[in-house]
């Protein structure tokens, strides 16, 4: 990662896209998501997406977006009911949709970018969710033994930059996105302001800036 | 006193000073409006942060609870990511919490997260809250739209986590699991054991102290 970190326009992101692609995005019922990015993605066109984060908004909002236009292949998350077109296509056999609960993703996330081959959680014993998967005991307790999930490209929302890519959030805007600062080959934040080195307290950085590869100073779009 | 009211205020007299709690969406949040004199608690909010509020005045940006709805917060909140947030949640950290059911058996089992071929949102937060909060309460009607009945011998619709609920509290009665036995300790005013018995599935204990609920008037 050079520094500064580099800044980029909407459309020069665009090389960063391509079909069948795996994206891990930010956001809970989209507030925290990239909006600016989603857009640029639907123009671009690309297809046969997977899609990783928490939900799929509601009804058109966020990556609901991705999916109303039939760019999607695969959903992983947590939860899904806001979003009746993602229930639809899932239920209806055009989308594939992976359905994890809400702590397992950010910490099979959190793994993948820190560089473990996985974790044990007490989460889903008992339920179908422990499907197919190593179930290992100790001290009496059991557990689910869940693997760590990367993606192509993460799409991450903050509230400000500075120049080497250090990043801070706005309040619950903050949730999977510094998770997911970690774990995938090309990262990119859309923020609303970029300030110079020395502009933020390090003492308050959320995300070190080595993590994020390109900033985009969001616009409305 | 509506059904979803009377709920709530009974759920209320469960909490202590000082508890860290987690509400579910929809009925659990009425909770806050019937705690006791002197009890403070301090709201979870899975979405990443502790110190959640009703909201008042303008909405803030970026501030949702845990259904993407603007919301307030104290003094003192703390914001955490998605990680960090279910490392509270999962590490028994939090104290209590609150959650609809769609069915609950004498198991302690709960089910809350699909109907198969119907509706299928996802788990969301549910699955770790209720395997890693210090206590489950399920808030709940007691027999489904059609007269159903929710407390069964055995939950039918997929899990969302084995051997975890600690009490039930509907409009007809308040239950505790005791030493693993699913029993009755409250009824709410003027229901009758045998209206409880009939829409009630599960085998269950009646406490020798069972009495009837004391609600604010």
């Amino acid at each position: 990662m050079s520094t500064p970190c580099r800044s980029y326009s909407y459309a020069e992101l665009r090389p960063h896209f391509h079909d069948g692609m795996s994206i891990l995005y930010g956001g809970f019922m989209a507030v925290g998501t990239p909006l600016g990015i989603v857009r640029e993605i639907l123009d671009s066109g690309v297809k046969d997406l997977t899609l990783i984060g928490n939900d799929t908004g509601s009804a058109g909002s966020g990556v609901g977006l991705l999916v109303a236009n039939h760019r999607v292949k695969k959903v992983i998350a947590s939860h899904i009911g806001m979003d009746p077109e993602t229930g639809r296509q899932m239920i209806a056999g055009e989308l594939e949709v992976d359905l994890v609960p809400q702590g397992t993703l950010a910490e099979c996330i959190r793994c993948g970018g820190a560089g473990l081959g996985g974790f044990l959680t007490p989460t889903g014993v008992g339920t179908i969710v422990e499907t197919g998967k190593t179930k290992l005991t100790f001290d009496g307790i059991e557990y689910l033994l869940e693997r760590p999930i990367r993606a192509d490209l993460a799409i991450l929302k903050a509230h400000r930059a500075d120049e080497k890519g250090n990043l801070i959030y706005q309040r619950a805007a903050r949730n999977f996105n510094p998770v997911m600062a970690m774990a995938a080959d090309f990262v990119v934040a859309e923020v609303d302001e970029i300030v110079p080195a020395g502009g933020l307290d390090p003492e308050l950085i959320v995300t070190p800036g080595i993590l994020v590869d390109a900033l985009i100073l969001a616009q409305e779009r | 006193m509506d059904a979803k009211n009377l709920i709530a205020s009974r759920v209320a007299q469960e909490l202590k000073d000082g508890d860290v709690v987690n509400l579910g969406i929809g009925l659990p949040t009425l909770i806050p409006n019937y705690l006791q004199p002197g009890i403070r608690i301090t709201l979870q909010s899975e979405n990443g942060f502790l110190g959640l509020a009703p909201l008042t005045g303008d909405p803030l940006p970026n501030l949702c609870n845990a259904g993407g709805k603007p919301c307030g917060m104290v003094p003192g909140t703390a914001f955490f990511d998605s990680a960090m947030s279910f490392a509270i949640i999962r590490g028994g950290h939090v104290d209590v919490t609150v959650l609809g059911g769609l069915q609950v058996d004498q198991d302690a089992n709960l089910a809350n997260w699909m109907v198969p071929g119907k509706m299928v949102p996802g788990m969301g937060g549910a699955m770790d809250l209720v395997t890693g909060a210090k206590k489950v309460i399920i808030a709940m009607e007691h027999a489904t739209k059609d007269g159903g009945a929710k407390i069964l011998k055995r939950c039918d619709l997929p899990l969302t986590a084995a051997g975890k609920v600690h009490c039930i509290a509907t409009e007809l009665a308040f239950f505790r699991f005791l030493d693993g036995v699913l029993t009755l300790t409250e009824t709410a005013p003027g229901v009758a054991l045998a209206e409880i018995r009939a829409k009630t599935e599960a085998d269950f204990a009646v406490s020798p102290d069972c009495h009837e609920m004391r609600l604010p008037a």
